[in-house]
């Protein structure tokens, strides 16, 4: 009697559970995994969006994406979204959590002000940061009058409206890097300083050998969740430039928009939607395991 | 304190208040264009003398954003509401129980959150259309849960694993309670606090969506927040006064329950990013 009781417990712990997760699975697959993989589907077809007929047209959307030159421009928009915003938003919010992890005034003030826009829909902070650089009256052109100098249209011009918006983005969510690098900082024992200082070494060399080494897990988190972000980016485009002028600040997410959208074109913006999903899994996946390799090591 | 350590205090303190204000600026100049009449032409740098307050009410009535106010209120309270309940059950098993199935469902959650919502975008429109859910609610809601459960699940998983003790649910076993029951009167209380973190970023995501409300609640009865701020910029591009207003009252909701919530705000981010 004893024995069966036991028994029962045992395989009572054992089990799986998966009825608690059952819900969720559903509407991870119902509303993410099942689109997927009929956009790859759809990616074979010549379908425009709203008629009830298409064919599939083989791998003819795919040769049209090769040979766009439309493509490569929004990729390498798409990969300095990603990665410029990830170099800026790591270097500064690093830079800020060190300041901030030592004495000094204002600390929760600068804090504060510095994580605020993570909470505004980039949507709104690109139409903020828009009355700060637009050609009729933005305040950008009204310092440079002021100067005595000419104005310039930073939106509009090809060579830097991308990097504008790298800018935007990276002021938006810097705040996310310093809080967790700052959490990152104070998790950092006081004795290894201490030893060191004995040891009588210098602070870069304290920098170098206890905080960077120890801030790993914290750099590999961060490094992940701004590549993801930077190269999904979509709102703060549409409100800032809206992909223009022509295709020169588009990214995947708003070219596929448009093509759906303005150009009735969805067999088209599904095979962008594949080619999208295949940039953003390499490059998630390979600064996972490069980071997460050097956390080991350190 | 010796003098070259406060000396150095006084220049770290300097610069701290040199990048708030840097990152301060371009909210001076949403609040100086949003207080300004249509007819005064200084500069957005220029404080104005005569507040004007008009830009506001003029905002709300053009743009309907109390209607929009309220169906974003709508769509953020439920998909929280059903992220939370969805997430915690889902997460517990797969923080408790190791076996293989659990431990391929658990990567497969996590995978799950690089997919960019948009990479789908096409398929998604024609389901959604398929389903009859265009311009309700609810697509809003549950698209909203789909993106966000994975980040859920692995944010409560991981508190499960390190803050709650297993004896607990074998006590209760004991005692021979259910696994539900169990979960919902011993377990989710003690989840409090990342309950609590979850809240805020998932209210803060929510409430900030564009990519899924841009496509699918464009008729006004059910547009949210972003829509009626990026369709009103649209017809007042050359009255950023207007705009600027309505960009105050989209964002003051937030932002307030940031203020007041703050704490909560940066333990949230640290819980998630500390490894256990």
């Amino acid at each position: 009697m004893t024995v069966s009781t036991k028994k029962i417990g045992r395989t009572k712990q054992n089990s799986s559970l998966w009825w608690m997760y059952l819900p969720a699975l559903l509407f991870v697959v119902f509303f993410i995994v099942y689109p997927f993989l009929n956009g790859i589907r759809i990616s074979f077809t010549n379908w425009n969006g709203f008629s009830q007929t298409f064919d599939y047209i083989g791998f003819r959307q795919y040769t049209r994406m090769l040979t766009d030159p439309d493509t490569w421009t929004v990729v390498r928009n798409t990969l300095i979204y990603g990665i410029g915003s990830t170099i800026f938003q790591n270097v500064l919010g690093l830079a800020y959590a060190l300041l901030l992890n030592q004495s000094v005034h204002f600390k929760t003030l600068t804090r504060t002000i510095v994580y605020l826009p993570v909470i505004i829909s980039p949507l709104i902070m690109g139409y903020i940061w828009y009355f700060f650089f637009s050609y009729q009256g933005g305040a950008l052109n009204d310092v440079l009058i002021g100067l005595g100098l000419e104005r310039i249209n930073v939106l509009g011009n090809v060579d830097i409206n991308i990097w504008i918006i790298v800018f935007v983005n990276t002021f938006q969510f810097v705040g996310i890097a310093m809080i967790i690098y700052l959490a990152g900082l104070q998790s950092v024992s006081r004795d290894f300083y201490e030893a060191a200082e004995i040891d009588g070494a210098s602070s870069f060399q304290k920098f170098k050998n206890i905080t960077f080494p120890l801030l790993m897990p914290s750099i590999t988190i961060n490094m992940v969740i701004n590549i993801i972000g930077g190269l999904k980016l979509f709102d703060v485009i549409i409100s800032l430039t809206g992909g223009g002028p022509g295709n020169s600040s588009q990214s995947m997410s708003t070219f596929m928009y448009d093509l759906y959208f303005g150009r009735e074109d969805a067999g088209y913006a599904a095979t962008q939607g594949v080619l999208m999903m295949v940039i953003i899994l390499i490059l998630s996946l390979s600064a996972l395991i490069y980071f997460r390799r050097k956390e080991v090591e350190a | 304190m010796d003098y070259s350590s406060n000396r150095k205090k006084i220049a770290l303190s300097t610069l701290a208040l040199f990048i708030t204000v840097l990152h301060f600026l371009p909210f001076y100049v949403l609040i100086t264009t949003a207080l300004k009449e249509k007819s005064d032409f200084s500069s957005k740098w220029v404080f104005p003398f005569d507040i004007s307050w008009s830009n506001f009410r003029e905002a709300w009535e053009a743009a309907n954003l109390g209607n929009a106010l309220l169906n974003t209120g709508i769509i953020t309270f439920f998909a929280a509401a059903i992220l939370i309940i969805v997430g915690s059950l889902a997460a517990y098993p797969l923080a408790r129980r190791q076996t293989k199935l659990n431990r391929f469902m658990y990567m497969f959650f996590i995978a799950i959150m690089v997919v960019p919502p948009l990479a789908a975008l096409v398929p998604l429109y024609q389901l959604v259309v398929n389903l009859g859910l265009m311009n309700t609610h609810q697509v809003a809601i549950f698209n909203n849960v789909a993106s966000y459960l994975p980040l859920t699940i692995f944010l409560y998983a991981g508190f499960i694993r390190s803050t709650i003790p297993k004896s607990l649910e074998e006590a209760a076993r004991i005692d021979g309670a259910g696994t539900f029951r169990i979960f919902f009167q011993i377990v989710f209380p003690l989840l409090k606090p990342i309950t609590a973190s979850i809240l805020i970023i998932a209210c803060v995501y929510i409430w900030n969506d564009y990519q899924f409300a841009i496509f699918f609640l464009q008729d006004e009865s059910v547009q949210t927040m972003t829509v009626a701020l990026s369709k009103f910029f649209g017809e007042n591009a050359n009255n950023l006064n207007l705009v600027a207003a309505a960009a105050i009252i989209a964002t003051l909701p937030m932002a307030i329950l940031f203020l007041l919530l703050q704490k909560h705000f940066v333990q949230g981010l640290a819980a998630g990013s500390v490894k256990e």
